[in-house]
């Protein structure tokens, strides 16, 4: 026990010195994210000093870009069980390489979930009534208490996995895959669950028809493993291009052909849906027109889907073409704007229009105000903050430029 | 790094304690305390309790100190508040820290506001089953029963919170999808005709298992009520709701002093903080008491009814077995037990 205290303290302070050393561009890309970070912090003060009355939202619209972003990152997270799957299951060496970069990313999203839930909270002082026992724990009818659990037990899960791996090869040691290969079985499912979960939040509730349809859950996977695939694509590009590191073109082709399926998936299931929503469109149908039309001079959502539903058609044609899915100046944007559209779709295109019309059809709009908005990038700041130390830490052991040294 | 490592290392493990002995000799007694702790079996309540009496300790320890700074109101408020924030949920307290509670609002309320205010915990009449009955041909569209229902029950002035929404309608549709509720102009009109909508409290209702905290219920009465100090402010009941019936607390809800209503219900009218759920309760704090909720009686058209529908010689189980009763968006089934009719 006692040696593997010191092991873990020499372990954990190696890894701080790391993060806290490392090339000018590094220090200027993480005190730009502090930047953020410190005024995501001012801005919540004078939220929770006033309330969410600074924010956009009413009780007509009464999630907005908060939830939004929430339910993206869920599917942020969930992705890395596409390069998860892969590599354990398959014993698929290329992706073996990459694959602590996907557990970083989930981890670093998961982070973010959980603060865009807490800042959505009206009463955050309050949140320790949802401690078993202590408080009160509606489990299992609450949908949002499943939510918790699932959440933070794929949070330890992401946490743990990695950290495992790179404890032992920081030592010199090959990781038992006796230990540690059923806990990658159960992150697997449990990235299904995380996300089946989060969909089935909003799909259970009849009072939202837009909401209410069986293809909310698939749609959510393939989606997910689309965008998500497609930012961890964009984040090899920039770690090949920025870092010491060595990044295989073999990951990247076939990261580029996983996007590519899901993409053509996430659409044929788009397709779906409007035909559902449009071919004979009855009061159920409201949220849609509202969203894709705009009623009378309501219209602040319309620029937004076209945008989202052209990006992701260009984007999905083009990938699909051999030629044009190898050629790294189109498939770097291609990804990039693939992760964009999905982010639209996600939160402008699926949250904010759920409450649009009201149950008793009453259209009230909803715009972030900038508090809202600052508050958000804060967030996002903090995200990307602990993605980039995880992911290079992943990296540098990986590779051996991180090792215990011969003294300690 | 290495000397990081070092101190860190002296920290935890030859660090003198105030006593002059070894750390790990001299405090053990700290850890069979915490033993001691561990060891009793402390329900959720005990360990309440002794954290709000250790609170309030903490206060008059304070009190000693700077006794010029704090006054004895400051002390006395700061003391009840740190109880209020460790209470448990309304549904699964015993009587005794339910009455605890409706003394400490009343006592805060006086101390920090100067409100004389009385907070009943009354409980379900047995044999009781609250329902409510609109009658479509007689609103003309006042909206009297919204400024009551306001003045009753404190809704927050600032935010012009509502409860109660009335819907103008134009003839040949009953669809709310052709209702105004923002109508501003005399009433009655001749072409016109008017639908009130507000809590259903569903039999049913979804609002109910969506809550992760169990802060919202159903009552014996079948009236569907919040816990406000319970609620964490997630706001997934009034995504739920399929009547819209649900209002949230953006701000600090504010009334006037002079225009409280000190007849308050712990489950009813009483103040609410910023960042909590509330919602329409068939005014519990009158109807328990054999009343009519305000809207009810301040009605100029006789539309609205409400009575027991258990009780087989009231008006609203005349009305639903004689007339030609419907409910919004009965294919929910939700149940609400708010029902709408013509004559």
């Amino acid at each position: 026990m006692r040696i593997f205290y010191r092991q873990f303290t020499n372990f954990f302070f190696d890894c701080l010195r790391y993060s806290l050393t490392g090339e000018r561009i590094y220090h200027l890309w993480m005190g730009f994210l502090t930047f953020l970070m410190l005024m995501g912090a001012g801005l919540y003060l004078i939220q929770l000093d006033q309330g969410l009355i600074v924010t956009g939202m009413n009780d007509y619209v009464s999630w907005g870009l908060y939830i939004s972003n929430f339910t993206f990152l869920v599917g942020l997270a969930a992705a890395a069980v596409m390069l998860v799957l892969p590599a354990y299951i398959f014993s698929d060496v290329d992706f073996h390489k990459v694959v602590l970069i996907g557990e970083g990313v989930a981890v670093g999203a998961l982070f973010m979930c959980l603060a865009f839930v807490t800042v959505d909270m009206g009463g955050p002082h309050r949140l320790w009534h949802l401690i078993p026992k202590i408080g009160y724990f509606n489990w299992p009818e609450s949908m949002l208490a499943w939510d918790v659990i699932v959440l933070n037990g794929y949070l330890l899960l992401n946490m743990f996995i990695p950290m495992y791996i790179l404890f032992q090869r920081y030592h010199g040691r090959v990781p038992n895959k006796k230990f540690y290969l059923p806990f990658v079985f159960l992150s697997i499912f449990w990235a299904l669950g995380i996300h089946l979960v989060t969909a089935f939040l909003y799909a259970g509730l009849p009072a939202r028809p837009f909401w209410n349809n069986s293809l909310l859950g698939p749609r959510f996977l393939a989606s997910a493993f689309a965008g998500g695939p497609a930012f961890i694509l964009v984040l090899l590009g920039a770690v090949k291009k920025f870092s010491q590191f060595k990044v295989d073109t073999e990951v990247i082709n076939k990261l580029a052909i996983i996007i590519t399926a899901a993409a053509q998936i996430n659409l044929i299931m788009l397709g779906s849906e409007l035909f559902k929503e449009f071919y004979n469109p009855t009061e159920h149908s409201a949220s849609a027109m509202y969203l894709f039309f705009g009623i009378g001079k309501l219209n602040a959502l319309v620029p937004w889907i076209w945008t989202s539903i052209i990006l992701n058609i260009l984007v999905t044609v083009t990938l699909t073409f051999h030629r044009f899915r190898k050629n790294p100046y189109i498939l770097y944007p291609a990804c990039a704007l693939l992760f964009i559209a999905i982010w639209i779709d996600k939160g402008m295109g699926l949250i904010i229009p759920g409450f649009i019309p009201s149950p008793l059809h009453e259209y009230v709009e909803y715009h972030p105000t900038l508090i809202e908005i600052g508050i958000s990038i804060g967030i996002w700041g903090m995200g990307l903050f602990i993605l980039s130390i995880l992911v290079r830490l992943g990296f540098a052991i990986d590779q051996g430029f991180l090792r215990k040294s011969e003294d300690s | 790094m290495k000397k990081i490592r070092d101190f860190l290392n002296r920290f935890l493990k030859g660090k003198k304690c105030d006593h002059g002995r070894d750390q790990a000799n001299c405090c053990s007694h700290e850890e069979s305390g915490a033993k001691q702790l561990l060891g009793r079996t402390m329900g959720r309540r005990n360990f309440l309790r002794g954290a709000a009496a250790s609170a309030g300790a903490g206060a008059s320890l304070m009190a000693v100190g700077p006794t010029a700074l704090l006054d004895e109101k400051t002390r006395q408020s700061a003391s009840l508040k740190w109880e209020e924030y460790f209470k448990g949920n309304y549904r699964v307290m015993n009587k005794k820290e339910r009455l605890a509670t409706l003394k400490r609002l009343e006592e805060l309320a006086k101390l920090n506001r100067n409100e004389n205010i009385q907070v009943s915990g009354a409980e379900p009449i047995p044999g009781v089953l609250f329902g409510y009955a609109f009658n479509i041909s007689k609103c003309e569209g006042y909206m009297d029963c919204i400024k009551a229902c306001v003045e009753e029950n404190n809704l927050d002035r600032d935010s012009n919170m509502q409860y109660i929404k009335v819907f103008e309608m134009d003839h040949g549709k009953i669809n709310l999808e052709n209702g105004d509720a923002a109508y501003f102009h005399e009433v009655p009109q001749d072409d016109k005709f008017y639908i009130g909508t507000q809590c259903m409290h569903c039999e049913n209702p979804p609002c109910v298992p969506v809550c992760p905290t169990g802060a919202t219920w159903k009552e014996q009465d079948g009236i569907v009520v919040v816990d406000y100090d319970w609620c964490i402010g997630c706001r997934y009941c009034e995504a739920a709701c399929p009547y819209w019936a649900r209002r949230f607390n953006w701000g600090e809800p504010h009334v006037p002093a002079e225009q409280i209503n000190p007849n308050q219900h712990y489950l009813g009218n009483r103040k609410k903080s910023k960042g909590s759920m509330e919602k329409c309760h068939f005014c519990v704090q009158r109807t328990r008491k054999g009343e009519n909720p305000a809207c009810v009686d301040a009605c100029p058209t006789g539309a609205r009814v409400f009575g027991n529908i258990l009780d087989p010689n009231s008006d609203i189980r005349y009305i639903i077995e004689n007339k030609k009763v419907f409910r919004l968006k009965e294919e929910l089934g939700t149940e609400p037990k708010f029902w709408y009719y013509m004559d």
